[in-house]
């Protein structure tokens, strides 16, 4: 193993993904010096790379109907300050990125500013931060963050890839930008996203709300993770002896094709595609024609096999619980943002889909990074003060280490939160049962685990995975009704003393405790 | 997953190797792209748009090896077809970036599901008045 690298900045940004990107755009812009590092490349990393987001892209005039509308949706759990900011946040910022990013213009001339597809934004969100003065480390994952004595965040250590070299930096603030995570299911881009920011900021004291909404599917061309999923909202589905599904396409789809997949194999056809669209497609989703061109199948013809992949939070909706408008969280100088904090402050019990998600990864990165900067600014780096390193799981073994099957781990968080029928269709002991089987696991890794350089990136993966998991299933089985995305089959129905949000917290004792239900009158007192 | 470099086509430039989020790929002792940690890969495709001389080539598959040779891979037509698609490089004054009609195509599946919702309605009416 090389020498370490020492570095003290005003900001850390872990994660350069479009959240990630956004924080240190916004902290370069407001004087910090920012470093930003990267499990893979920012550029690359992260679920917007691969796809094309649409954003929450609503004109002033019709936000109040916007809000209102996704309000109610939100049963309960949303916040219509919170949407209000991220509308207002997302029409200002995204033409700002005009000298990086190639806007098109629609067929009258107008410039379109909603949707960026997925590898050109990420490119301009690159070249955005560089020129705004960011410092960029590829391939550089963070394992653990690092406090002061007064428990104020410290900085962060990891590991750059190449060369197997530990990296410190010191910082006045951090913020957390690693991504959802969707445990280690195939979908498209997820691969690097294995819920480490989770793990890292509980370790530090920070606490997660929303753990229970981690249950969103994507359908796919079996055997691959194309996860683009705009041809299949006009899907003929079938079954096994080619005998076409009622199965009517729309927001609520999922449940049905968990419940073919169940019973058998399912396939699709895709003859319903106006054949203006099927023309235009690669142009449009390039990715999504790749695999049926690269197969030998013909994309809007012939009838074919398909998956659903597993979200997790990455449409789910849990994540890291900010405590303040500049989405701090629990602990001084540690902020969250993008997938890696919990987005039902906006979305509520129902998935934000790319649009709300994405607005919220730009606005909640952009609040993060200037108020990390501001903070920074007036403290500094403190690097002559003593820092406490907060990771235990896969670092630091509490008894001998041992050899300890990293992936076996990430396998059985693969199987207990993915499968259909026990996180589509959720039930209390199904739920306690595969609980059970994941603390058996953190146990045994957080006793004994421990591995060196890309083998302790990948064991300290797993323990991130196998962290998420638990914190999923111990708030699915707290949530004892049905809302929104979450679905208990022994308790089909809302329950309306639940209507609030959860919070979840702990690592070898997961506590899980909800909030306050607030009547929409308070709410909106509270927000005035 | 990736499969191939073609090593005819390889420049050494090693884009591939820094693009690559997963950290894959290498620049081997002879100056060209290698594949160093195959099972690595997450099949995201972005080390082909990447390259610009379209050596690389990535299989659709994403959980086994499939075995494409350079030659296959040569053969198949498809090398370069994903930078070409995004209007990348060389490709920008021909393959225009579509991508903001994704909204009004997602409006016209909407609009679809109403309309075959509605005439499922309208054979449920007519065969229960027969």
């Amino acid at each position: 193993m090389s020498e370490p690298l020492t570095l003290a900045t005003d900001v850390l940004v872990i994660g350069g993904g479009l959240a990630g990107a956004w924080a240190a755009v916004a902290a370069a812009r407001a004087g910090a010096d920012v470093v930003l590092v990267d499990k893979g490349h920012c550029g690359t990393s992260g679920v917007t790379a691969t796809a094309g987001p649409g954003h929450w892209w609503v004109p002033p005039e019709r936000r109040e109907a916007a809000v209102a509308d996704r309000l109610q949706r939100s049963l309960g759990l949303g916040d219509p300050n919170w949407m209000g900011r991220i509308l207002d946040l997302t029409w200002t910022s995204l033409p700002g990125l005009r000298d990086h990013y190639a806007f098109s213009t629609d067929d009258r001339g107008e410039v379109q500013h909603r949707a960026l597809r997925g590898p050109e934004y990420m490119r301009a969100m690159r070249a955005y931060a560089v020129a705004t003065g960011a410092r960029i480390l590829d391939h550089h994952p963070a394992l653990q963050l690092l406090r002061h004595g007064d428990g104020s965040i410290a900085g962060a250590s990891g590991l750059a890839l190449r060369g197997e070299r530990p990296w410190t930096i010191r910082a006045g603030a951090v913020v957390l930008a690693t991504g959802g995570t969707a445990f280690a299911s195939r979908l498209l881009g997820s691969a690097t996203n294995t819920g480490d920011g989770l793990l890292m900021g509980v370790e530090a004291g920070a606490d997660l709300s929303g753990m229970e909404f981690t249950n969103y599917y994507t359908p796919s061309l079996a055997g691959t993770n194309m996860a683009r999923s705009m041809a299949y909202s006009f899907a003929r589905w079938f079954d096994a002896d080619d005998r076409e599904l009622d199965i009517p396409n729309g927001p609520d789809v999922t449940p049905h094709l968990a419940r073919a997949l169940l019973n058998g194999p399912l396939f699709c056809r895709l003859d319903r595609v106006p054949a203006d669209i099927q023309a235009v497609m690669p142009e449009v989703q390039p990715n999504f024609v790749l695999p049926f061109q690269r197969l030998g199948i013909e994309t809007y013809g012939e009838r074919f096999e398909v998956t659903l992949h597993a979200e997790g939070t990455v449409r789910g909706i849990g994540g890291l619980r900010v405590t303040d408008q500049t989405c701090q969280t629990q602990v001084p100088g540690l902020f969250a943002a993008g997938d890696a904090a919990s987005r039902e402050l906006v979305t509520g019990a129902i998935s934000g889909g790319g649009a709300v998600n994405s607005s919220w990864a730009l606005s909640s990165g952009q609040w993060a990074g200037a108020a990390a900067a501001r903070r920074a600014r007036s403290t500094g780096a403190r690097e002559t003060d003593l820092a406490v390193a907060t990771g235990q799981a896969g670092l630091k073994p509490r008894r001998e280490a041992r050899t300890f099957d990293a992936a076996g781990a990430v396998q059985a968080v693969r199987e207990e939160l993915n499968a259909y029928d026990k996180n589509i269709f959720r039930r209390g002991d199904v739920l306690a049962a595969s609980l059970e089987r994941l603390d058996r696991i953190w146990r045994e890794l957080a006793d004994h685990g421990r591995a060196e350089g890309r083998a302790g990136l990948r064991l300290r993966e797993a323990a991130a995975l196998v962290a998420a998991g638990r914190w999923s299933k111990a708030a699915a089985l707290a949530r004892r009704e049905s809302r929104g995305m979450h679905r208990r089959e022994d308790a089909p129905n809302l329950d309306p003393r639940l209507a609030s949000r959860q919070r979840a917290q702990g690592l070898d004792r997961i506590f899980t405790r909800f909030e306050p239900a607030l009547a929409p009158k308070a709410w909106r007192a509270e927000v005035a | 997953m990736i499969e191939v470099v073609i090593e005819e086509r390889c420049s050494g430039c090693g884009d591939c190797v820094e693009a690559c989020p997963s950290d894959v790929l290498r620049v081997g002792e002879g100056g060209k792209a290698m594949i160093a940690a195959q099972a690595d890969c997450q099949t995201c495709l972005l080390c082909e748009l990447y390259c610009p001389t379209d050596a690389l080539f990535v299989w659709p598959e994403v959980d086994r090896i499939a075995g494409i040779t350079a030659d296959q891979a040569l053969a198949s037509g498809q090398l370069g077809a994903f930078r070409r698609d995004h209007g990348w490089g060389e490709h920008a004054a021909t393959h225009a970036n579509q991508h903001w009609r994704m909204g009004a195509i997602f409006e016209r599946a909407r609009l679809q599901a109403i309309d075959l919702a509605a005439a499922k309605t309208a054979r449920t009416e007519e065969g229960s008045s027969t």
